[in-house]
């Protein structure tokens, strides 16, 4: 019985109808990822380790999750050598909220581009993830490995964490559907920080009706958390509505230019056409400083990153270095522990933070940012949504950008500016290119209405096959 | 803005992060490649705008001042690279 | 004096809150090290911080107490250095925009009222202990993330003494406001110095050093002393002075240039991502405002406007906020106007006697109108003599009996009235004739005898003064 292909919610009905059981799931899943994961190697430190949490109960569904969202008494390394052997001593909220809804988690955690920094998933220091509609190619980042999961069945559902992208962008690449909640909807506690005032832990999933359920159970306010926001969380599958008469949705202009890859562009409007047709109203809008979002995300983002990741130097968990007294212990353990890219990213926002650049560089990104929500905050007066390809193309070969990290940061250009404002956006799985590889289709809106996103996404999936198709693996 | 080697040296140094001539060599210059990348901030006219440090528009988080159980030994040493009895341990700091 | 020492302090202060700043770790002390920690304080990673409400009621009543204004916005930052006492590497601060600023404490020095300038009082976190060994240092977290303020004063100090003043005066305010031990020899508040020298009347600061590591406010003060003295020489000698931090050496009593000079440090300053700012609004501060009970510098002033009593006696009767409160119930009982006795033996007697058990004045168990009966009783010299008057003291504190009874079972009473004396000075002066005959004949030193006698009789307890007067009024009318 190949339970491994079903939905969560389809899965939870057969265990109401008592077709089947939790473990049966399991066993299911294990065996397909044993199956499988050799070739997509969306898992890490996979042998040998016991799959699911022991006090799982009997009625749940489990969820695979990103190797930066702590789990008690299961290694969390965020695919780090820094963090090797890291168990933590207790669960992230998110994981607390997994278990008191009935649902239980995986032992072993999904692949990513370590401490989140990297769009492609070939920054863990496990090495790469492999997109399971082309081995080739590479699944999108830095929620690769959750992604991947999903799409190749090796997963029924899972949580990534998402920065400047990092869940929507693998979404589309992978062909699985990946919603970037309001900043401060889901807790941060247990997330293992990259940029403390972008980062949110998100679902990845099969369909949207999954993404809503996944979201009805891991949002909400916590007080463990100061940025957490305290409003009620509506039940999102409420949003699930087929039907978008009279939606007014903006496409900016500033997103449909050069650098967005021909084949991709058509896909889109093909999508915005068939939104059309269903009776939503489109047109044209302008968001001014999107050409600014990507540098202001690489100096925010990676300031705090730099103070987020001085905590890494061997005094109290994880590397430590052999070394000749303590300063010499905290460079070689830093040395040694990251990788390149966390390494670009640390000295790039030690720089924008360091005296006598902090006013030309740090002051004012976040003074552009301000630039940046006023231009969202402007369209969504008149507009329900923003629509916008997730990716300016689709998933390249693995390989292919490493060594050019401003390439790299360009294939976030579409996501980015969503973390700068703090508002939701979603990724939907809305064709495939001559190659058969997923692009992806995000819509916007604003600040904690997610419920809009989730009626778009609903309408455009239920009226399209997307995502009934699985890659051939 | 060019960014030469000794700034990358120094700002290593602030981020305790040990380079390699030939790692100093190539971050140097994608740094600096980087860096006129993010330099296109500077056309922006951005006297009268206020930063944004907090994206949402919450204030006075606070908590009760009332005690809770802290974490037991042998969880708070659990990870430790070294430790002698309830001491984290790490090398003196050479003067 | 040909320079002028341009001094600034600034102190650490340690708030007893039940809990940490981000943390519901308790923050009690002289617990099993690494006992009191979780994984916010400890930093792991994940980790989140949540301030305590306590901490920040507090900070803004310092603030107040210490004529602050109360920003209406502020925010916490980060502080960026490494140091394996501090798990983060980066300590949560205040910045550009602290929690208050321009405030003033009065301090008084030979009668004089002086005003020392604060800059600012922030919020900020503690860091841990570290225990130095051979080749190794031992890490204890259990004082990460314990809330502290630190108080900068403006350079507005000039002398050892002034310095001393000022953390004495620091530190009874705050004692006032319960909600710091103010204790620097368990570490609840530490103390650091800048000093420069410059020609008197001089407008340009001179090279500023930095003192650290005194343990106490005498600490403080001769450790000013002694680089005066070092900066005097230096200067006089024609020598050119750098920007040094200096540690005291208390046993050696010198200052000593610390060795690692690793050149200004930069600390990457940026605004706490994970801590929305703060709103203090007039209504709150009001509301902390009420919370303040009277000040020293105000009691002392009301109690020499109310009780008549010198500036001396009524600075010590308000150092500590218990004392002064005790001091003022035993002032008010005291029936006589001229209230100094009171004053005497409260910073007197009662004062020693507290010493002696290691506890304020107001711990002893002596309640105010016991004290004040116990004076009463010796100034209408109803108590044998003064010295005696101490004894009582103390067998109160001993006993918890009343003055009185003490007096009674001691047989310490005084006799004093005419009745009882009357017939102690007859039976003298029946049985010294010699001496009467004496003093009729004008040998002035007869009366002292006949005095001695009836005191001898009277095992000491009669009244001299009235024995004198009454053997007088007895021989010159025979």
């Amino acid at each position: 019985m190949e339970l491994y292909k079903l939905t969560a919610h389809e899965l939870l009905e057969k265990i109401k109808k008592k077709e089947t059981t939790s473990e049966q799931i399991v066993s299911d899943l294990t065996k397909r990822i044993k199956g499988v994961d050799v070739k997509v190697q969306a898992y890490v430190r996979a042998s040998g380790s016991t799959l699911l949490a022991p006090d799982s109960k009997p009625n749940g569904i489990p969820v695979s999750i990103k190797d930066n969202i702590c789990t008690d008494g299961y290694n969390t390394e965020c695919c780090s050598k820094i963090l090797q052997g890291f168990n933590p001593p207790y669960n992230a909220t998110v994981i607390s909220k997994i278990i008191s809804s009935g649902n239980s988690f995986l032992g072993i955690k999904c692949n990513m581009d370590e401490f989140a920094f990297g769009s492609s998933t070939e920054n863990s220091c496990f090495g790469p993830t492999h997109n399971p509609w082309d081995l080739n190619c590479v699944p999108g980042g830095s929620s690769g490995g959750s992604a991947a999961a999903v799409a190749a069945d090796e997963a029924i559902w899972a949580l990534g964490s998402d920065t400047g992208g990092s869940i929507r962008q693998p979404a589309s690449f992978c062909g699985v559907v990946g919603l970037k909640p309001t900043y401060g909807r889901v807790s941060r506690f247990g997330l293992i920080a990259f940029a403390s005032s972008l980062d949110q832990i998100g679902p990845l999933t099969k369909d949207v009706e999954d993404a809503a359920l996944l979201m009805n159970t891991i949002s909400g306010y916590d007080p463990q958390d100061s940025t957490s926001i305290n409003t009620p969380v509506p039940d999102y599958t409420k949003a699930l509505i087929n039907d978008v008469k009279g939606i007014k949705v903006g496409i900016p202009k500033e997103y449909f230019v050069e650098g967005l890859d021909p084949e991709v562009k058509k896909i889109i409007e093909e999508a915005i056409n068939k939104l059309k047709t269903l009776g939503a109203q489109f047109k044209e809008v302008s968001l001014p400083h999107s050409e600014y979002a990507v540098p202001v995300y690489y100096i925010i983002a990676t300031a705090e990153a730099s103070s987020n990741l001085a905590r890494f130097d061997g005094v109290q968990y994880g590397l430590r270095a052999k070394a000749e007294g303590l300063v010499d212990m905290y460079k070689k353990t830093r040395s040694l522990g990251f990788g390149d890219e966390a390494k670009r990213r640390i000295l790039l926002g030690t720089f924008a933070l360091s005296h006598g650049y902090y006013d030309a560089y740090y002051l004012r990104a976040l003074k552009v940012r301000t630039l940046i929500k006023q231009d969202f905050d402007h369209i969504f007066k008149d507009f329900d949504c923003i629509i916008t390809p997730t990716a300016p193309t689709s998933a390249f070969k693995i390989g292919e950008k490493v060594d050019d990290p401003l390439k790299m940061y360009l294939s976030d250009i579409y996501t980015i500016s969503v973390n700068l404002a703090g508002i939701p956006a979603i990724s939907v799985p809305c064709g495939f290119t001559k190659e058969g590889l997923p692009v992806g289709l995000q819509i916007l809106s604003k600040h904690l209405n997610e419920e809009m996103l989730f009626r778009l996404a609903y309408t455009y999936e239920q009226n399209t096959e997307w995502h009934k198709m699985k890659p051939k693996l | 803005m060019s960014i030469d080697k000794k700034t990358v040296e120094d700002v290593a140094h602030l981020a305790r992060i040990e380079l390699e001539a030939k790692e100093l060599e190539k971050l140097s210059k994608q740094l600096e490649h980087i860096l006129a990348f993010i330099d296109k901030l500077s056309v922006l006219d951005t006297g009268n705008i206020a930063p944004t440090s907090h994206i949402l528009p919450i204030s006075n988080v606070l908590r009760k001042d009332e005690p809770r159980k802290s974490l037991p030994i042998e969880k708070t040493l659990m990870n430790a690279p070294d430790k002698q009895g309830n001491f984290f341990v790490v090398p003196k700091v050479i003067e | 004096m040909k320079y002028e020492a341009v001094i600034g302090l600034e102190v650490h202060l340690h708030l007893n809150t039940k809990t940490k700043a981000f943390c519901g770790c308790s923050t009690e002390f002289g617990n099993a090290p690494n006992s009191q920690v979780c994984p916010v304080c400890l930093g792991f990673p994940g980790s989140l911080p949540v301030y305590n409400q306590t901490v920040l009621d507090y900070a803004i009543k310092v603030a107040l107490a210490l004529n602050c204004k109360v920003q209406e916005y502020t925010k916490f930052d980060r502080k960026n250095y490494f140091y394996p006492d501090l798990p983060k590497n980066y300590q949560v601060s205040q910045y550009d925009l602290p929690l208050s600023i321009r405030g003033f404490l009065d301090i008084e020095l030979g009668g004089k009222f002086k005003r020392i300038g604060i800059t600012r009082v922030h919020m900020e976190e503690d860091a841990g202990k570290l225990i130095h060994q051979e080749d190794i240092s031992l890490v204890d977290f259990n004082r990460t993330g314990i809330p502290l303020l630190e108080i900068v004063s403006e350079p507005d100090i000039n002398s050892p003494e002034e310095a001393y003043e000022y953390l004495a005066t620091l530190k009874s305010t705050i004692q006032y406001l319960d909600v710091s031990d103010c204790d620097m020899e368990k570490g609840s508040l530490r103390c650091d110095a800048n000093i420069s020298l410059r020609l008197a009347g001089a407008k340009t600061l001179g090279v500023k050093t930095e003192l650290k590591n005194m343990n106490s406010f005498k600490g403080v003060k001769d450790a000013l002393s002694y680089e005066i003295k070092r900066q005097t020489e230096v200067l006089d000698s024609g020598g050119k002075l750098t920007q040094d931090t200096r540690l005291w050496d208390a046993k050696a009593q010198e200052t000593v240039a610390m060795r690692t000079k690793e050149g200004a440090k930069d600390y990457r300053y940026f605004p706490e991502p994970d801590l929305p700012p703060f709103i203090i609004k007039e209504d709150k501060v009001a509301e902390i405002k009420k919370t303040i009970p009277e000040l020293p510098k105000e009691k002392m002033q009301r109690f020499i406007k109310d009780y008549g009593l010198s500036e001396y006696d009524a600075k010590a009767l308000v150092a500590s906020k218990k004392g002064a409160l005790f001091a003022e119930e035993c002032l008010k009982r005291f029936s006589d106007k001229n209230k100094k006795p009171v004053a005497n033996w409260i910073i007197g007697p009662l004062a020693a006697l507290a010493g002696s058990r290691a506890c304020e004045t107001s711990e002893l168990g002596i309640f105010p109108e016991s004290l004040v009966e116990l004076i009463e009783l010796v100034e209408k010299k109803q108590i044998i003599s003064n010295l005696s008057g101490k004894v009582v003291l103390e067998e109160m504190v001993n006993t918890a009996k009343t003055a009185q009874t003490i007096i009674t079972e001691k047989s310490l009473a005084q006799i004093s009235d005419s009745g009882s004396l009357n017939s102690v000075i007859e039976e003298v002066i029946r049985e010294n004739t010699k001496s009467v005959t004496d003093f009729k004949s004008g040998k002035a030193n007869a009366l002292m005898f006949l005095v001695g006698q009836v005191m001898r009789k009277s095992s000491g307890k009669a009244n001299p003064k009235v024995v004198q007067e009454l053997m007088r009024e007895r021989l010159e009318s025979a």
